[in-house]
């Protein structure tokens, strides 16, 4: 059995249609507990004190801003390469969810921000990557509404994503390439004692799995409505001329 | 009740704006998300069963 297969929108459908409850009841839970556990359960920091709290939204958030738009590149690859329609219906579905991410990344870190650092904004590397991650959304959900021939705007929001794939890196190691600017190294690492705390560390993997789950939960039911709605403009087209 | 509450709720001290804010915004913006996704969908089926069912009569 080939994994091509679920290219085809009829398969697409049939495979994610029974999915999608378990998927929306997965993400319900694991978005209580984790947020839960981090917010009622989790001590204050040492030195941030009480705003460490913030840590189980803006990381999870941010994490899911820079691989939404991973996600949307293998998607686009597989558009330019393969050019299955439903790879590219799946990266337009995502882009909203991926800019959403990225507010919620930009305005937590902002609020976060104020406290620790004295400021809402600086222009830091990783801040400022962000931004123009975000700017690349944009973008890229202006211009799939812009072109009305579905094909090229597939092709052409497609590229936009390759070049847009270079901030989307650059944000999630801009803290690696310059030590110079505010943001602090990352919070997540596979090393035990560089990453936070343990009693941050095991609500925060509960969190990310809520947001994970809740981003591929979004994806695949805007995704079925993409589908929809090409089709539905398909019967309109064929209405019309009969 | 104010004792319960008082229990269950974290003394956020000067940091209640920040930490509250932080998590009203996020919520805030996925229920958006989410509402916005979910009636869009049941929006654009409802359209096709219809359609759909408007060429089967025609038929």
């Amino acid at each position: 059995m080939s994994l091509w297969r679920y290219a085809n929108p009829a398969e697409f459908m049939r495979l994610t249609g029974p999915m999608l409850p378990v998927l929306w009841a997965l993400t319900a839970v694991c978005l209580v507990v984790g947020l839960g556990w981090g917010f009622f359960l989790t001590p204050d920091d040492y030195q941030q004190g009480a705003t460490v709290k913030v840590l189980f939204v803006h990381v999870p958030a941010a994490l899911m801003a820079i691989n939404a738009w991973l996600m949307m590149l293998v998607a686009s690859l597989v558009w330019f390469v393969r050019r299955h329609h439903v790879s590219a219906l799946a990266a337009r579905a995502a882009a909203p969810v991926g800019a959403t991410m990225t507010v919620i990344a930009l305005v937590t870190g902002a609020i976060w921000g104020e406290p620790m650092w004295g400021t809402w904004w600086a222009w830091d590397p990783r801040l400022t990557s962000f931004f123009i991650l975000f700017l690349f959304y944009l973008g890229y959900i202006a211009l799939w509404s812009a072109v009305e021939d579905p094909d090229t705007a597939a092709d052409l929001t497609a590229v936009l994503c390759l070049v847009g794939s270079v901030f989307a890196l650059l944000s999630r190691y801009a803290v690696f390439f310059w030590s110079q600017g505010l943001h602090q190294g990352p919070s997540l690492s596979m090393d035990a004692a560089s990453h936070v705390d343990t009693a941050f560390y095991r609500p925060l993997l509960v969190a990310i799995a809520g947001f994970v789950l809740l981003f591929v939960s979004l994806v695949l039911t805007r995704t079925r409505t993409e589908i929809r709605l090409r089709r539905l403009r398909a019967l309109q087209a064929l209405e019309a001329r009969a | 009740m104010s004792a319960i509450l008082a229990a269950i709720v974290p003394d956020l001290d000067r940091y209640a704006g920040t930490v509250l804010g932080a998590y009203a915004v996020t919520l805030a913006l996925i229920a958006v998300l989410v509402g916005a996704s979910w009636s869009r969908s049941v929006r654009v089926r409802r359209a096709l069963e219809r359609l759909e069912a408007a060429r089967r009569e025609k038929r």
